[in-house]
């Protein structure tokens, strides 16, 4: 589904990603660990096509084809959706507008998708505007329901969301993933799940999503540098007792 | 503040015929009143007040709470309307109102009774009709105590009229616990000149609530209405929605005075410069306590042109409380990237960007209205010129 090949990112003069190479396969969730500052939400803007992300050296290649260069809208029509961990409130632009926008093939019921994320009041409201940060993740599942993206890409789901809120967000993270939400209502489960094989890159910090997720396979992003493959669970186990030392060691 | 030549426009001899069926007007014709929020199809309506150039053509109300007449026909009635005519307006202000004193031409005269809640909008239209037609206007509305009532107010050119010039006078009354909501629509031309001078005063508990739309080009326009709230618990609120297109002066704003305890004040502009110039003023004075104003203008420059804001806040007692936000921007990078990626490409994410910014549903306007706006938009858009 996503392969990217010896990636190096600039922003302006500085690199933050340095040889980058990662495979996610179709259905697959893969989780991304690291300290702050280790490049791992420059990794997801790239993958996105954010501008001020420079690609200097290597491919991204998704659904088989080259996205490297491809405009944003582009990649997101090939299926990447992305979670935002602050997004911008758009004056007069309605969630519910916004979550119609989302799916271009037209097949969606605002009102039962946002019943599922407790939305129902928010989408009559500006989009992002006042809204509390677990109303934010919730309203970014929203519209990546709608979306459907067939790899979704996840900053942090479980930042400036309290344990009660992490508790939706990360049922509905799972539901994204497994393809258990309510956007073909008459479909079985069976057949949503045939449909739906979408793939995950998420960072976490907390590891708390881990409990939500079937979460695959995890690394260590460090100073621009993926290492330390292993079970998300393991790896997450052994930054708490160790933190990031270990990845100096291992790297050197 | 730019001039406008008065004597290249027409002020005497336009007289046009009445109309006794505001239906039998053209079908373009009816287009540019609908454009403007006025309809004619008067089952929707209380009252109808349409003048074109120097006369009024039809005047009708529906609604015996409402008195709605020819203010040549008021001033006659009343007794010159001592206690409202050019109370609140200075006729010497300048050769504007001057204009106007010197040579009425007419004006809709609109009194809601006191008590009344009027639920259907009352309408007028003052209508530019013969390519550069000067007109003079003098507009009294009053609503008594108790009352409530929406006044949509259109002013429009017909079908084909690219010139003329409307001077404008109107003076508001909101009586004790009254609530008027004024909502005024242009629809002008290139050539078109505007000068509106209004000012409205209200009581106590009264409610002043005003909705400004201007999508049309105008060739210069400029108005500063100005609303004091006499009366404890006084509240006024104005929302604008302006387009400065291609080679438009416009420059405009509203003020707000506060003069008793307890009154309110909010004044939101969300103006475009796309190829024309805006100075978008705004000021609200607070002389007693406890009082609250906000004033907010948000600017976009989309292309060319001049935004200018000049919000200005003058409390003269400890306790006031004023605020304003101001800001002259473009389309904020952030917010096309989010909605690119969710696929919009970058025309459709602009496109769903400015309509939001022009959004108003906030002015809870009549449905019709609502979706003629929301098609102005939509022109406009597609238009390219934004």
């Amino acid at each position: 589904m996503l392969t990217i090949e010896d990636l190096h990112v600039n922003i302006g003069d500085k690199e933050v990603l340095r040889g980058i190479n990662l495979q996610i396969n179709e259905g697959e969730t893969f989780i991304l660990f690291g300290p702050n500052g280790s490049g791992k939400t420059s990794l997801l803007m790239t993958l996105m096509g954010f501008s001020g992300y420079d690609v200097t050296k290597g491919t991204i290649i998704f659904k088989g084809q080259d996205i490297t260069r491809m405009p944003m809208y582009e990649r997101a029509r090939l299926g990447i959706g992305m979670s935002f961990q602050r997004p911008p409130t758009i004056h007069g632009l309605r969630t519910r507008h916004l979550v119609r926008m989302c799916s271009r093939n037209g097949e969606v019921n605002p009102d039962a998708l946002a019943q599922s994320v407790n939305m129902t009041e928010f989408l009559d409201r500006d989009i992002n505007a006042g809204f509390s940060g677990g109303e934010i993740k919730r309203s970014e599942l929203l519209q990546l329901m709608a979306q459907q993206p067939d790899l979704v890409l996840f900053d942090e789901p479980e930042s400036g969301v309290d344990m009660e809120n992490m508790q939706l967000v990360g049922k509905v993270a799972r539901d994204v993933l497994d393809g258990n939400y309510k956007t073909f209502p008459d479909l079985s489960l069976k057949e949503r799940k045939q449909r739906i094989k979408t793939a995950g890159l998420i960072i976490t910090h907390t590891g708390y999503i881990l409990d939500y997720v079937n979460a695959d396979r995890g690394q260590v992003l460090f100073k621009g540098h993926l290492c330390c493959e292993g079970r998300p669970r393991d790896i997450m186990e052994h930054i708490r007792e160790h933190g990031y030392q270990e990845c100096v060691r291992c790297m050197n | 503040m730019s001039k406008v030549d008065l004597s290249r426009f027409k002020f005497d001899g336009l007289k046009q015929n009445p109309l006794a069926d505001l239906r039998d007007l053209s079908d373009e014709d009816k287009d540019q009143l609908l454009m403007a929020g006025v309809t004619s199809d008067l089952s929707t309506r209380s009252a109808s007040y349409l003048q074109m150039d120097q006369n009024a053509v039809h005047c009708k109300s529906n609604n015996p709470d409402v008195e709605i007449m020819d203010i040549k026909d008021a001033l006659v009635k009343y007794d010159g309307l001592k206690e409202y005519f050019w109370t609140l307006v200075d006729k010497d202000k300048d050769e504007y109102t001057r204009s106007a004193y010197d040579n009425l031409h007419g004006g809709y005269f609109i009194r809601v009774k006191a008590g009344a809640k009027v639920e259907e909008p009352i309408q007028s239209c003052l209508m530019l009709k013969t390519e550069n037609v000067g007109q003079n206007v003098h507009n009294i509305i009053i609503i008594e105590e108790g009352a409530e009532a929406h006044i949509i107010t259109g002013c429009s050119v017909a079908h084909g009229t690219t010139a003329g010039a409307h001077l404008g006078i109107s003076e508001f009354f909101v009586k004790k616990n009254a609530s008027l909501t004024f909502t005024m629509v242009h629809n002008w031309s290139e050539h078109v000149a505007v000068r509106p001078r209004s000012a409205g005063v209200v009581e106590e508990g009264g409610t002043f609530l005003n909705n400004y739309v201007l999508l049309k080009p105008v060739m210069d326009l400029q108005m500063y209405p100005a609303i004091t709230l006499n009366g404890a618990n006084a509240l006024a609120r104005f929302n604008s929605v302006v387009v400065a297109s291609k080679g438009a002066l416009l420059d405009m704003g509203n003020r707000v005075v506060m003069n008793a305890p307890n009154t309110r004040c909010e004044i939101i502009a969300r103006t475009i410069a796309s190829g024309g110039t805006i100075i978008n003023r705004g000021h609200i004075g607070a002389h007693a306590v406890p009082s609250k104003g906000h004033l907010e203008c948000q600017s976009l420059i989309v292309g060319d042109g001049r935004s200018w804001a000049i919000p200005e806040l003058d409390g003269t007692v400890e306790g006031v409380e004023l605020s304003h936000e101001a800001s002259v921007g473009k389309i904020a990078q952030e917010e096309i990237e989010y909605l690119m990626a969710r696929g919009l490409d970058e025309e459709e994410a602009t496109a769903t960007i400015v309509r939001g910014f022009l959004n108003t549903d906030i002015m809870g306007l009549p449905e019709r209205l609502q979706k003629e706006i929301d098609k102005q938009i939509d022109e406009l858009q597609a238009s390219g010129s934004m």
